[in-house]
């Protein structure tokens, strides 16, 4: 089928962008823009072509996700963004819980991995990391938290009550219950925020008359890999643009215009109402699932062809704990380039050591 | 290795004389550096042969094969395929910040 000009964006047409989605297979799944795949074309690195074939677009924001289109990439680059998202931007999590008293149901081990999963609204840019385990705690890489909570009748409450939350005071452990203690500094520092859950009504236990929790808690910066609680982000995905392309030489037949529109997802086709003439919604085609429905029907074979761009990803990343969905990707790409760095450093030094003359230390074999 | 700094990388036994074919190990990344760096060095015309790995999934460290053409030196291909993906990371950078304040977008309300 020959690619169809199209009149907003020519070159999503371009076949060499394309993945093939048939009904049991995809095709053209791997990129081929590598110098020596295409004879007589440059397909080496050029920093003024990227910058001119590369379009970021913010298309959705609210307090706590973005939707942004990076295109113009190899998949390699935009999954390591994905990678880094996931498991390598920092954040704040409770690490360390000190238990003075608990006379609650809840073993100790257990509420306190509870504790270790509270998203903190605590910037991570503002406190350093501890270098390991045994490194000494300061006010610059350690938040201290207490809870202290005791369960008693509450007699004031009506004789027919049955509500838990009426008849006793502090019949449940909160998230809100959890107490900053400023150390050093940190008054200071985090004077325009203090530290403190960023959802207060997180049920951590029940408490019932003549219970107890009483604890202090050291939270640290760390990142995704080391426990799944420091990580930034709920998701952080992206998928490809999907792509519909019609066959001018053989269109679908008018009387089967809304049946070929319901193969679909709602919005993606639209129908003349008088011609029946079916088009494409450009703006509305990224909603496309790509079920596949269409190719399921004998007579719209060679009617049209579902394609996703190799090169157009769109992102949702939804933000969990303390970063604005917006800084999310900007911090991903510091931790990219500072990963790059020390690979740098280290190879430079590689260099230096090898002089250049082919005496290269080696490991010890 | 007395430099700190060369822990993070190694070369392999096996390796050419004048490293136009090596096999690195780099200590502490993952596919998400070894994708990408590969990815890139494969975009030098002068790299014969790029793959990286991830031996185990235990060990907390990636191969990285490069092989050249003319008897060049792939630590040179690996310093320059490491400046490109940094600028490359800054053009996307910049792109987005140019987006976030210059494209108009939904702004919408997130229950949470």
């Amino acid at each position: 089928m020959a690619p169809v000009p199209s009149t907003s964006s020519q070159s999503l047409y371009d076949p060499r962008r394309h993945v093939r989605v048939d009904a049991e297979r995809a095709r053209d799944v791997s990129s081929t823009d590598f110098p020596g795949y295409w004879p007589n074309e440059d397909h080496s690195w050029n920093l003024a072509k990227f910058q001119e074939g590369l379009q970021v677009k913010v298309t959705r924001l609210s307090k706590r996700s973005i939707e942004f289109d990076l295109v113009g990439v190899d998949a390699s680059i935009a999954n390591a963004f994905r990678r880094i998202l996931i498991a390598e931007v920092p954040s704040i999590c409770i690490e360390h819980v000190y238990v003075w008293n608990n006379t609650s149901v809840m073993v100790d081990e257990v509420f306190a991995h509870r504790l270790g999963l509270v998203p903190l609204n605590v910037d991570p840019s503002l406190m350093s990391s501890r270098e390991d385990d045994n490194d000494q705690p300061t006010d610059r890489n350690t938040l201290v938290f207490h809870l202290q909570v005791t369960c008693e009748r509450n007699k004031n409450a009506p004789k027919t009550a049955t509500d838990p939350a009426e008849v006793y005071i502090n019949s449940e452990v909160l998230s809100s219950h959890l107490k900053w203690v400023p150390q050093g500094e940190q008054e200071i520092v985090f004077a325009d925020n203090p530290p403190a859950p960023t959802n207060p009504n997180i049920v951590l236990m029940k408490l019932r008359p003549g219970q107890e929790v009483d604890m202090e808690m050291h939270a640290v910066k760390s990142v995704g890999k080391d426990h799944a609680k420091f990580c930034p982000v709920a998701t952080a995905s992206y998928r490809l643009l999907p792509l519909i392309v019609l066959n001018p030489k053989k269109p679908v037949p008018p009387h089967l215009a809304e049946k070929f529109r319901k193969c679909f997802s709602p919005g993606v086709i639209e129908v003349d109402p008088i011609t029946k003439a079916v088009s494409i919604n450009e703006e509305q085609m990224r909603k496309e699932t790509m079920s596949r429905e269409v190719l399921r029907h004998p007579e719209f074979e060679g009617c049209v062809e579902l394609k996703r761009v190799r090169d157009y990803f769109l992102f949702h990343i939804e933000s969990e704990g303390a970063y604005t969905p917006e800084r999310l990707l900007p911090e991903s790409i510091k931790v990219m380039r500072e990963k790059i760095a020390t690979i740098r450093k280290a190879a430079e030094a590689l260099r230096s050591d090898s002089g250049g003359s082919g005496d290269v230390e080696m490991r010890d074999s | 290795m007395a430099d700190a700094a060369a822990k993070k990388i190694e070369i392999l036994p096996g390796q050419e004389a004048d490293l136009s074919a090596a096999t690195y190990r780099i200590y502490g990344e993952s596919h998400t550096i070894g994708n990408a760096l590969r990815w890139m060095i494969m975009k030098n015309p002068k790299v014969e042969f790029c793959g990286y790995s991830v031996p185990h999934p235990s060990e907390n460290h990636i191969h990285l094969r490069i092989q050249m053409y003319d008897n060049l030196s792939s630590l040179d291909a690996l310093l320059a395929a490491l400046d490109n993906l940094d600028d490359l990371c800054k053009t996307i950078d910049d792109a987005y910040t140019l987006s976030l304040r210059r494209d108009k977008y939904e702004v919408w309300e997130e229950k949470s």
